[in-house]
């Protein structure tokens, strides 16, 4: 089998903080790691090709320094990387990288199964998945919980939906995304962080592919941010600090306000 | 002829659903805004007409009604074509959906198909009324600002909303609207995915969807087992429990307990943060509770700002303490 995953680096952004004046990201000291949500997908095509044998390429578009993100899946056992980079990219909306990366899918030849995660935590669109599989003309099952058989060319998968789980099948190739039901993502090995460090990762810049300029980055792109802003405050609430007025004055005044409330 | 404004209706088993009326009420916003018909495109088989009847009477001045044994249920191939199909036949300007798993999936399926822009989850939508683009407000940054996008130069612009971001339209008894039945070309109905089988979860603990109280947890309870603390307290206050996105994405708790933007959105009468500390996005999922209670050890977390009652400090110091309060005052009470 060889199966395609397309993963994205983002920031850490549990803890981000904000510019208050600009209305951006202090992007200084925050770490990029590979998209959570993605880690999935990967643990997914790892399993698949642990059962039916054959290749894992992960395929990532973003800054040169996404490339640590590559060797990150790798590490995991993924066998090739290819990162799409190019400042022509930058600024493309979901639809402009779904069209980079289906584009540099189609040089890589034939294959049998995209699996990539359901959203980025970052973007949070949950589109680029299936966009790809819409400008590759794929069959797609979203938000797979467990994949139940592959046999001649048709898959069978069980997805989480509204109330319950619904099982399709499809012919191959298609695109699935995963939720995190699918199976819990492995840790690098130590070989594979060996073998990841000095693999060539090869480099798609825009002239390697046939692609038409105007659709590439933020111009090339159908949607356009035009306005930021930081939302107000909503409540004003009674915010006690533990190390002010202690844990048990606290709890007291917490439980108060539940009893008030009705609700203790 | 008059531009049109789009919603996707969503059925099952024929009925039309609760999400297929709450569009209607930002449909009929933007349609009267900019002097458009509303339309809703619904598609299906053996679909109850008193649901269609209900989508006129909550707003809607057409109906594409697309019925065929083939379209019972959503299969992405055959709904992308009949909607790409019904697009490009009628020329909506704009096209909402719910953010749905069919929504989140077909929308941007056919958006990838056609080249046209689509913003998801929207929680604000407005439209310019001098260029007719509609102005899409969704959190950006992780959550972390929210951002206003437009798609100048495509049509339709496409969006969706969060299920229950928005009340269902007010229902105006005897009010009519223009069915039209159409009929897709059978090449567009032969697609490469098979239904076969379907589940409904079952029913064990409390979930947050209906539930009146939700105490949930961030990443600040630390791993997986510490979530213990939470069930705890929630059974002490006859609570389901939640999880901000940060907890489900690893592995903390399940997608179903998600709340927030990329979960639920969720109105209960309490809901108790444990180390969350308040992106945009979450705040989106559960701004609307009743009462909202926060802990959380970093005084300027975001949560803070919606709290009702919040405590500045270390959950693992608090959760117990408050178990133990609530207990000592429920036998006083005894």
């Amino acid at each position: 089998m060889k199966l395609i995953v397309p993963i994205k680096q983002v920031p850490e952004t549990g803890n981000v903080k904000m510019d208050e004046e600009k209305g951006t990201m202090v992007r200084d000291g925050v770490e990029s790691i590979v998209n959570p949500l993605d880690l999935y997908s990967i643990e997914c095509a790892l399993k698949l090709k642990e059962e039916h044998g054959g290749t894992v390429t992960v395929i990532s578009m973003g800054p040169p320094k996404a490339e640590k993100a590559i060797r990150e899946a790798l590490s995991m056992g993924c066998d090739e990387g290819i990162l799409l980079t190019d400042k022509a990219f930058a600024g493309s909306d979901t639809w402009a990288t779904s069209y980079v990366i289906s584009e540099a899918i189609k040089t890589l030849g034939d294959f049998d199964l995209i699996v990539a995660g359901v959203r980025a935590t970052d973007g949070d669109t949950g589109q680029v998945g299936p966009e790809i599989a819409a400008m590759l003309d794929l069959p797609i099952a979203t938000f797979v919980s467990r994949i139940n058989s592959i046999e001649n060319g048709i898959m069978n998968v069980t997805r989480l939906v509204e109330g319950g789980y619904e099982q399709v099948k499809f012919s191959m190739p298609a695109l699935i995304t995963v939720v995190n039901e699918i199976s819990f993502p492995r840790l690098p090995t130590l070989r594979g962080k060996q073998t990841a460090r000095t693999k060539d990762i090869p480099v798609v810049k825009k002239d390697d592919l046939a692609i038409d300029s105007d659709s590439l980055g933020l111009e090339g792109s159908p949607t356009r941010v035009v306005k930021i802003m930081r939302p107000k405050v909503i409540r004003n609430g009674v915010i006690l600090d533990v190390n002010k007025i202690g844990i048990k004055k606290a709890v007291e005044e917490l439980v108060n306000f539940l009893e008030e409330k009705n609700f203790v | 002829m008059a531009r049109e404004i789009w919603t996707l209706a969503e059925q099952h088993e024929g009925h039309v659903e609760k999400i297929s009326f709450e569009l209607l009420t930002r449909g009929r916003a933007l349609a009267d805004k900019s002097d458009a018909l509303l339309a809703s495109v619904l598609i299906g088989s053996n679909i109850n007409r008193e649901g269609i009847q209900e989508l006129f009477e909550r707003g809607t001045d057409k109906v594409y009604l697309v019925e065929d044994e083939r379209l019972a249920y959503y299969l992405n191939d055959l709904y992308a074509n009949v909607l790409t199909h019904l697009i490009k036949t009628y020329k909506p300007v704009i096209f909402l959906a719910g953010a749905t798993t069919t929504g989140r999936t077909v929308m941007p399926y056919v958006a990838g198909r056609i080249k046209t822009g689509l913003t998801a989850d929207c929680t604000e939508l407005d439209i310019e009324v001098d260029t007719g683009n509609l102005l899409q407000t969704r959190p950006a940054i992780g959550g972390n600002i929210m951002a206003t996008i437009k798609t100048p130069k495509h049509r339709p612009q496409m969006a969706t909303v969060r299920p229950r971001s928005t009340p269902v339209a007010p229902r105006q008894e005897g009010r009519k609207g223009e069915l039209v039945r159409v009929t897709i070309p059978e090449e567009l109905l032969k697609g490469r995915e098979e239904r076969l089988d379907f589940h409904g979860m079952e029913k064990g603990e409390a979930t947050i969807d209906d539930a009146d109280r939700i105490v949930a947890g961030g990443r600040g309870i630390k791993k997986g087992e510490n979530f213990n603390l939470i069930y705890d307290l929630a059974k002490w206050l006859d609570a389901a429990v939640g999880a901000s996105r940060e907890a489900v994405d690893r592995g903390w708790a399940e997608y179903p307990q998600q709340v927030g933007l990329s979960g639920k959105t969720v109105v209960p009468e309490l809901y108790m943060a444990f180390g969350i500390s308040g992106a945009i996005q979450h705040l989106a999922g559960m701004k609307t509770a009743d009462s909202i209670v926060a802990v959380n050890s970093d005084p300027d977390a975001q949560i803070f700002q919606v709290a009702d009652f919040g405590i500045i400090g270390d959950l693992f110091e608090v959760i117990p303490e408050l178990i133990k309060e609530i207990e000592r005052r429920k036998s006083e009470k005894e």
